[in-house]
């Protein structure tokens, strides 16, 4: 078959702008490269196709770490229709340059001011509601309930108590506590909740928010509480090296003993082959008396990007994530808490644990270092928090130079 | 034939040029003068720029993570310029004619073949603290673990061993080529004087081998200063920035997860170039000259 010019350049434009000519295509693009959230998407798309079978969709998984990058570049330069990112400080810079698509209308048609209310001011920015929130999940401590079963060690409610317990497994050989801090973040995690539980829910967000200095002494006071554990020797020796699933590893092996992290270390530890009995969970102990107990739990969205080409439906699948029983599903699938009143906490004592926990924050709910702080503050701030926990005798210099930063940063 | 009162004789050449002078303009020469431009800037790459002037330079200049990284490009600089006599005593050694030679050739030129983030990977596997080849070898004779890629003290070197690797490869296949041209009649006269082992090879192998020496150094210092992959692979710049290298800490001001200041990175691009402009510069003039024939 002979093919003229004509024909060739219509066959090209046919594969290079496939769909654009039936308005029923959904491109989505999504970061949920993890077994766990890979398998959510997976159904939530499946059963998304089947209540629209006249709807063609797409889906790019990208790579966890190599979304956060990528997002920029295809937002601006070739938009999918739906792409999944995180709540508070960290849609920022997207609702800034205008990047992402405002969706109040479909908060109220879908009535979800109702039930989707607990995340709304999380999804506000400028009055503008942003996205669709489909899940959040507790942070805690996650421990080896065998292990401290056999040491006699009690779950740690309060400081004393978690440095008496840590120095308990020290001596018999088990590190108190996992963490990679390769990528930096975990290391976040850690501050969070000390300074939480030292100075409380509003120093914290007045600090992310760069209201107060690095320099202040309720920072020093939190500092030195974790220097103290550091000094002691909790922490997995050359921690810098590994990512936070490598830190996983000894915690499996009965090597440490305890992981601060968040609910979807559940799965990969379940899957290594944990069981409940050995696995448990415990709230991050009371540090100062008094503070108001507040928790951390990042909420996890969906957004329609402004340059998206078929928005009905983009608006559609943001509907069908808002749904409670899709949202029941999706969250029993990847292990954590649905955002809809109306959804089920799936059976799951974890969940359980952890949604009775939130109910009871009485203090606050914190998102997490990297999504209530601005992204460029972040990054200083967990860098030097990672040499903190290698080099703590260099607290001041590393105060110091945050405090420059914040001067820079927050001006 | 003449066209626009040119003849064919001198718009041939030009002719010839325009393909490569248009790629050219397009990728190197116009996006450096636009970094140029965008480091007066603030922007984060999605909004308003604002011009302000000098100050990314300003803050540069006070930025310690800079100078870090500064001091670790000319360590790579300094350092991997050994992949050079490496890669010459490799090519000596190999320059003979056993059986299977060729595989062992091949076997050595693979690290050159196979992708910088392999590399970077295999290294980082070698380097495991717990796991790692090189911390059980250690430990097998008796000696702690050593963290490389977490010690603020090793880092950059253990990065620039494993960029040494293929590095070395490729020296040695420029001076596996170089070898074959060596001039036979004149190793012979060298021995009839009584030239032999260091002598030889100083005196009368080498000089031949300048222009493949030449090209080593070229390509050994532009490697060098584009280091990029096996610091983002192999640690992302860590432990807490100590192994970046200006074009990684570029990148991380422009375009990382947290970075949004388009600005500061060109501002940083712009130094990186200003140290490669001098010895491009060199290499140029030198080119220049060497062609004259002086």
């Amino acid at each position: 078959m002979k093919m003229n010019i004509k024909q060739l350049f219509a066959a090209l434009a046919l594969v290079a702008f496939g769909g654009t000519v039936s308005a029923s295509e959904l491109i989505i693009n999504t970061d949920t490269s993890d077994p766990a959230p890979k398998k959510a998407f997976e159904d939530l798309i499946e059963g998304f196709k089947a209540e629209n079978p006249d709807i063609e969709v797409t889906w790019n998984l990208f790579d966890h770490e190599g979304y956060k990058t990528s997002i920029r570049n295809f937002l601006t330069a070739d938009a999918p229709d739906v792409a999944n990112w995180y709540a508070g400080n960290r849609m920022l810079p997207y609702v800034n340059a205008g990047l992402f698509e405002p969706i109040n209308d479909l908060w109220e048609s879908e009535g979800l001011t109702e039930s989707l209310k607990s995340a709304q001011s999380s999804m506000t920015i400028d009055g503008q509601i942003w996205g669709v929130p489909y899940t959040y999940y507790q942070w805690g401590v996650y421990y080896r309930k065998d292990i401290f079963e056999d040491l006699g060690i009690a779950v740690p409610t309060n400081w004393d108590e978690f440095q008496q317990a840590g120095a308990t497994l020290i001596e018999n050989g088990v590190t108190p506590i996992t963490i990679g801090t390769k990528y930096l973040w975990t290391a976040a995690g850690v501050f969070d909740y000390i300074n939480l539980r030292t100075n409380g829910y509003d120093f914290h967000m007045s600090l992310a928010l760069g209201e107060i200095p690095w320099t202040d002494d309720r920072v020093r006071a939190t500092m030195n509480n974790w220097k103290d554990i550091v000094e002691a020797g909790f922490f997995l020796e050359n921690h810098a090296a590994y990512t936070w699933q490598e830190a996983l590893a000894p915690m499996v092996n009965g090597e440490a003993a305890m992981y601060v992290m968040g609910n979807f270390s559940v799965a990969p530890l379940r899957e290594a082959g944990l069981t409940d009995d050995q696995l448990g969970f415990f709230q991050f102990p009371t540090i100062t008396p008094g503070v108001p107990v507040a928790e951390e739990a990042p909420t996890d969205t969906v957004h329609i990007p402004a340059n998206a080409k078929n928005k009905e439906n983009a608006r559609k699948f943001l509907a069908y994530i808002a749904r409670a029983d899709v949202q029941t599903q999706i969250n029993a699938t990847l292990g954590q808490l649905p955002i809809n009143s109306g959804s089920e906490v799936a059976d799951d004592k974890f969940l359980k644990a952890g949604f009775e926990m939130l109910s009871g924050a009485e203090g606050g709910i914190a998102q997490f270092f990297d999504r209530d702080a601005p992204a460029e503050f972040a990054a200083e701030a967990m860098q030097g928090f990672q040499e903190f926990m290698v080099k703590p005798d260099r607290l001041d210099d590393i105060l110091e130079r945050l405090e420059k930063a914040r001067q820079r940063i927050y001006q | 034939m003449r066209l626009f009162g040119l003849s064919q004789r001198t718009l041939a050449p030009w002719l010839f040029l325009a393909p490569g002078v248009f790629i050219f303009l397009i990728y190197v020469i116009i996006p450096i003068f636009q970094s140029i431009s965008i480091s007066f800037y603030a922007w984060d790459g999605l909004g308003e720029k604002t011009y302000i002037g000098l100050q990314n330079y300003v803050e540069l200049a006070d930025d310690d993570a800079f100078y870090t990284s500064l001091k670790n490009n000319v360590i790579w600089l300094v350092l991997y310029l050994l992949a050079i006599p490496a890669g010459l005593f490799i090519a000596l050694f190999l320059n003979q004619n056993v059986w299977g030679i060729r595989l062992y050739k091949s076997l050595f030129f693979f690290p050159f073949v196979i992708s910088q983030v392999v590399v970077g990977l295999v290294f980082s596997w070698f380097y495991d603290p717990s796991n790692g080849l090189m911390n059980l070898l250690l430990n097998g004779l008796g000696f702690d673990s050593i963290p490389v890629l977490a010690d603020e003290r090793y880092v950059t070197y253990g990065i620039i061993v494993a960029g040494l690797w293929p590095q070395t490869a490729y020296c040695m296949i420029l001076y596996l080529t170089g070898l074959n041209a060596v001039n036979p009649e004149q190793i012979e006269a060298g021995r009839l004087d009584n030239a032999k082992g260091w002598k030889m090879l100083w005196y009368v192998v080498l000089p031949q081998l300048k222009p493949a020496t030449f090209i080593s150094v070229v390509v050994t210092v532009i490697g060098a200063l584009r280091s990029f992959d096996l610091v983002s692979i192999m640690t992302k710049g860590g432990p807490w920035g100590s192994s970046r290298v200006l074009g990684y800490y570029m990148y991380e001001k422009a375009f990382s997860e947290y970075g949004f200041r388009m600005g500061y990175g060109a501002a940083i691009a712009v130094v990186l170039f200003l140290i490669m402009i001098v010895y491009i510069s060199y290499f140029l003039y030198k080119m220049y000259r060497d062609e004259k024939g002086y």
